[in-house]
This record gives structure tokens, C-alpha cells and sequence, in this order.
């Protein structure tokens, strides 16, 4: 069935759809039930499902994310939602030392099916300690894999591949996002965790990125065609496992190469990316790598310097334009 | 209350195993056999006894980084926890948890914990589960003074008390978090007081007495049993050895330890069974012979094991690789 709708509905649909196919699946955290969510994913799921399935939980990240753990190492399928990617180092313990850790220290007994889903980036002016993108940080961590949703069909189809996923599966959602809207066919097969996505076919360069710095990347794509350069657009998707596959089989093709990061860029997953061509395909390169990332500041509150801070589609494009000229 | 001698016999053996056990893995470390950390239990072995005996074998256990009396009480083979020491493949994590991280899925014990509070708001969503699922198991959550500084403390006494869980949290309070004197780390070091403030259930015990232990364990769990939420006990006890194999014990005076020593778990014990007229009856001599033969038999079996090979080293990192 296709039908069209934003990324919050699509988000709110699939818990929903899960919540009604498994009794072990629950949506906990602050504010998700009376409130509905504070960034209204779950508005009206209180209604329908109950407390003690969309469970408001005090503010205390570390108590509620472990607890997710437990609840998921005793046969539940937890989802907790943190309100921020910045709130979650408060529960860094529990998702890396536990929910990361634990399927291996235990030599293999006890799995964690945990589904952690935490909002990301900037653009709201919500200053420093709201506004930032780590989903590069948690993709450091063996144990644990990383996806980041861009469109609405994968906003949908993520949180089903996550629930399905034996392990600890983080899904990183931007903000920005929730009201944009696309099209969702239920009906179709789901792209698998590990696996990433060409967006849009072109010749001379690729252009990596996620979440929306897909979107970024693919307005810069429309005015670089415009001035005769093809890009290749790819959603990564999945930042944990990365898919080499699809990233170097694009290089192989364009033989060119820019990353979109909202991660700083000092130890950033486009810093690994590019390690990793590097490894793989080296001698396919025609110019240098080059990289969108965020300014190495604390995101600031005054909009244009928050702007300034972070990519835009007119960066990318300067940026694409360079990697062109070093041809 | 009185004991029964079956009882008697059980509590004495279990703390005399625990003694011995981890004698030996003292010994052991001295001999490199065993490496990195090794927190030995050694003058604590009541509150395990005692707490673990009152709840079935269904119940789970959440433990800390000085968990290998509470492994073996809940039923993991000494010789799988002395396997785990090794590093071995045929310890109870296959070698890849060592001293600090023991788990048995099958006997329900949910692991070791080597972050300072960090088992317990696993040990709440472990229950939660159990309240959900309309089980009616209990978990226990034992942890040390030392994490009641941490906030993941007060996180979880709010969470488990605020959603009625099935929790039995049992502080170990040694008075020691490392080589921090309790007095020097809590502004309020009376923990009873701390766990009302959560209006929860909360009791303080003798923990180097066994039976007293037991009896404070029972009546918490048919609390936790009969719905009413979670229960904290504190078990006043103490450690003999250091924090660890690497602690000179600098903050601590002799006499001090030595004047715990004689109030230790096992003397309290046999004092007691003496007055009971019941320590003729167990025949310490014949426990002991046990005792070390089974200690002995781990020892075989750990140096026996094997190493996993290297191969296999990515192995568990995610849940498809599990193979067997």
C-alpha cells in the first residue's frame, strides 16, 4: 500500500504496526505518553496502548536506557526514545558497557534486542547542548549498529529492521525531518540493515551522506547538473556496519569523492569513510577526498552562525566544484 | 528462628566452598594462573549464602565485579567459574568475561558488572519484564557502598520503587568503595535512611551473620512476591582481603581488620551452631574433605581447558555469530 505522509507519521505508524504484531514490544522515555512525545512521535499511542506500554519515564537517561537493556535481556523488545543525541552521554555507560558489551563478555548468552531511537543535528537554534550529531561517536562501538533514516519510507521500514535485529540497534532521527513529507509503500521489501542506497545515478563524482545531509547533497547535485557535473548521490543509510560495497563500487565508477558530515570533522565517520576508500580504492582516485562537515565549534544559538556551522547545499556544491577542478 | 540441620549443613558448606574457592584463586593469582583484576569476597560470604538461598532457582541474579560466590551459590559449577579465571574456552563465558564478568543464562544469573552501579537499572528493567510478563520472579541486585554514590543508584531505587518491581536490592556495604572509607564518601551514610527516602521497603542486617541474613532475605522476597514492590537490605559486613589482587591496603589498620576477623561469617556461624548443639552433628571434618576435592577438581578442570582459538576472536560481537 502506498500512501503519502511525513517522517513523524511514518515514524509513529511503525511503532504503532509493531506495538499491535508483538505484546513484548513497549516505547518508553520522557514525555513519550501524556505529552505525546516532544516531538509528538508517539501522540496518541498512550491512548491506544496504555501505560504500561508507552511508559513516561522520570529524567534520568542512564536508569531508563538500562532498564531497556534488562527488560530486552528478559525477553522483551524495548524501544526507548531519548530526547536528544546529547541527553544519551548520560546513558553512554549503559549503551556501551552493557548494551554493546554485554553478547560478548557473556560468550555469547545473553543478546540484547534493544532499539534505541534518539534525535540528531541542528538547525533549530537550539545552541550547544541540544543541537549535535554523534551518531559518528556510537558507530565507533563493535556491538552496536547505527541507522540513520532519511526518507520516510526508511523512517518506517528502520524501525521494523531495528525491533527485528537480535543486537542493540540506535536509530538516529533528525528533527528537521519529522515534517517533511514522501511516499511509503508498506507493501515493499525493506533495504536490510548494512546496506546503502544510490539516490540518485551520475558520472563524475559521488557524494556520501545521511540523514539530511542526503537532502543537502541532493539539492547541490541539482545545481551542479545544471552546470554540466553528474554527482552520484548515496544514502548511506547505515553508518554501523558501513556498506564498503556499495561506497567503493560508486568510486569505481566516479572516481571521485565527497563526504556530507554534520559530525565535526576530527575523528568523524566521514574521516573512516575516506580511510577506507583509501584502503579499497586507492589508485580508482582522479582528485583528493574532500569533506562537508560541521565547523569545529559548539553549535551556536544565533542563526546565522549556526548556519555557518554546519553544511548547507551551497558548501556542497563549492566543494564539489573543488574536488572537479583538482581533476 | 531456628535452623534445621540439613540447612545448617548446606550454609556451612556453601560459605566453607566460597572460602576455599577463592583461597585458592588467591594462590592461583600469586602463580600467574590467573590474571588482571580478582576481587576476592573473602569475609563476606554470609550475605551471599544467605540471600541467595532464599529465592528458586528461576529468580535471577544481577551481581558486581566480586561475584564469584554469588556465580557458584547460584548454581554455576566451581569448575566453569575457576575455567572463566583461566580465560578459558570452557568457563562460564567462554573466557571472554574473566573474574569481573561471569554469566549463566541457563541458571539465571545475569552477570557481572565491573561499572559501579551499572547493574542496577539492568536488575529494574530485568523485573520490569518479569511485572509485564506476568511472571513471578524476583531479581536480586547486589551492589557494594560505593555505588550508592553513583547516580545510577538513585536512578533505579526511583525507577523500581515508582513501577512496583520485583527487586531485591541488597547492599554489600563493607565500608570500603575501593579504599574510600564510607564516612568520607556519603554525606548521609545511613543507607536505610537513603532507601526510604524512595519510600521504599528498607531494612538493615547483620551480613556477617548467615541466619540472620537469610531471614531478612526471606521476608523481603515475600514481600517482593506479594506485589508490594521492591525491598533494599543493607548487610553490614566486611572484606578481609583488599579491594583487589593489586590494593596494598594502605587505609585500613591491622587491628581493625583483625577485630572483624572475629566476628567473620564462618566463626559466627560455628558459635552458633554450637550453642544450637548442632556443630557435632555436620561434621565439619568430612565438608572440609569435600570441599577440597571439589576445589581441587575445579583447579583440574580450569588447567585442563582449552584455549579458544584466535579464529574465533570476532566471534559474539553480534548475535549471527553465535553459532552454537
Amino acid at each position: 500500500m502506498k500512501k503519502e505522509l511525513t517522517n513523524r507519521e511514518a515514524v509513529r505508524m511503525a511503532i504503532d504496526t509493531a506495538m499491535q504484531k508483538d505484546e513484548r514490544v513497549f516505547l518508553a522515555g520522557e514525555d513519550v505518553g501524556k505529552y505525546g512525545g516532544s516531538y509528538a512521535v508517539s501522540l496518541g499511542l498512550l491512548e491506544k496502548y496504555g501505560p504500561e506500554r508507552i511508559v513516561d519515564t522520570p529524567l534520568s537517561e542512564s536508569g531508563f536506557t538500562g532498564m531497556g537493556i534488562g527488560a530486552a535481556m528478559n525477553g522483551m523488545r524495548p524501544i526507548i526514545e531519548i530526547m536528544t543525541v546529547n541527553f544519551s552521554l548520560l546513558a553512554l555507560d549503559q549503551i556501551m558497557n552493557n548494551a554493546a558489551h554485554l553478547l560478548h563478555m557473556s560468550g555469547g548468552q545473553y543478546n540484547v534486542p534493544l532499539v534505541i531511537r534518539m534525535v540528531t543535528g541542528a538547525g533549530k537554534q537550539l545552541a550547544a547542548q541540544h543541537s549535535h550529531s554523534l551518531e559518528g561517536w556510537y558507530a565507533h562501538i563493535p556491538g552496536l549498529k547505527i541507522l540513520t533514516a532519511a526518507t520516510v519510507q526508511d523512517a518506517y521500514d528502520m524501525v521494523h529492521l531495528a525491533l527485528a535485529d537480535p543486537d542493540p540497534v540506535i536509530l538516529f532521527e533528525n528533527s528537521l525531518l519529522y515534517n517533511m513529507k514522501g511516499v511509503l509503500d508498506t507493501s515493499a521489501q525493506p533495504l536490510p540493515i548494512g546496506q546503502a542506497k544510490v539516490m540518485r545515478e551520475g558520472k563524475d563524482l559521488s557524494i556520501f551522506a545521511y540523514g539530511i545531509n542526503l537532502f543537502k547533497a541532493l539539492e547541490a547535485a541539482e545545481t551542479l547538473a545544471k552546470e554540466g557535473i553528474e554527482a552520484e548521490v548515496v544514502d548511506l543509510r547505515s553508518l554501523r556496519p558501513l556498506d564498503d560495497e556499495t561506497i567503493i563500487a560508486s568510486v569505481r565508477k566516479t572516481h571521485r569523492v565527497l563526504i556530507v558530515d554534520e559530525g565535526w570533522r576530527s575523528g568523524s565517520i566521514s574521516a573512516e569513510i575516506m580511510a577506507r576508500i583509501n584502503e579499497q580504492a586507492f589508485f580508482e582516485l582522479d582528485a583528493p577526498m574532500r569533506r562537508v562537515c560541521s565547523e569545529e565549534v559548539p553549535i551556536p544559538y544565533a542563526k546565522h552562525l549556526e548556519d555557518a556551522a554546519i553544511p548547507s547545499p551551497e558548501k556542497v556544491v563549492d566543494a564539489a566544484k573543488a574536488v572537479m577542478e583538482e581533476a | 528462628m531456628s535452623l534445621s540441620l540439613e540447612k545448617a549443613k548446606q550454609f556451612y558448606r556453601q560459605m566453607l566452598l566460597c572460602r576455599r574457592f577463592e583461597e585458592k584463586s588467591a594462590e592461583l593469582y600469586t602463580e600467574q594462573k590467573i590474571r588482571g583484576f580478582l576481587h576476592l569476597y573473602i569475609g563476606e560470604e554470609a550475605v551471599a549464602t544467605g540471600i541467595i538461598d532464599a529465592i528458586e532457582p528461576d529468580d535471577g541474579v544481577v551481581a558486581t565485579y566480586r561475584e564469584h560466590c554469588h556465580a557458584i551459590l547460584k548454581g554455576i559449577p566451581p569448575e566453569k567459574v575457576m575455567a572463566e579465571l583461566y580465560g578459558k574456552m570452557e568457563g562460564c563465558s567462554r573466557g571472554r568475561g574473566g573474574s569481573m564478568h561471569l554469566f549463566d543464562k541457563e541458571k539465571n544469573f545475569y552477570g557481572g558488572y565491573a561499572i559501579v552501579g551499572g547493574g542496577l537499572p539492568l536488575a529494574v528493567g530485568i523485573a520490569l519484564a518479569d511485572k509485564r510478563m506476568g511472571r513471578k520472579r524476583v531479581t536480586v541486585c547486589f551492589f557494594g557502598d560505593g555505588a550508592v554514590a553513583e547516580g545510577e543508584f538513585h536512578e533505579s531505587m526511583n525507577l523500581a520503587q515508582l513501577w512496583e518491581l520485583p527487586v531485591l536490592f541488597v547492599c554489600e556495604n563493607n565500608l570500603y568503595g575501593m579504599g574510600t572509607y564510607i564516612e568520607r564518601a556519603e554525606s548521609e551514610p545511613d543507607l536505610v535512611k537513603k532507601a526510604k527516602s524512595y519510600r521504599m521497603e528498607a531494612h538493615r542486617v547483620d551480613g556477617m551473620d548467615v541466619v540472620k541474613v537469610n531471614d531478612a532475605a526471606k521476608k523481603a522476597v515475600a514481600h517482593i512476591r506479594s506485589g508490594k514492590g521492591p525491598v533494599f537490605l543493607e548487610c553490614q559486613t566486611y572484606r578481609f582481603r583488599a579491594h583487589s589482587m593489586f590494593d596494598p591496603d594502605r587505609y585500613r589498620t591491622k587491628k581493625e581488620i583483625e577485630a572483624w576477623k572475629e566476628k567473620g561469617p564462618i566463626v559466627t556461624f560455628r558459635k552458633y551452631l554450637q550453642k544450637k548443639e548442632m556443630w557435632e552433628k555436620i561434621d565439619a571434618a568430612a565438608i572440609e574433605k569435600a570441599i577440597e576435592e571439589e576445589v581441587e577438581k575445579a583447579v583440574d578442570f580450569a588447567e585442563k581447558g582449552t584455549w579458544e582459538p584466535v579464529s574465533d576472536l570476532t566471534k559474539f560481537v553480534y548475535s549471527e555469530e553465535v553459532t552454537s
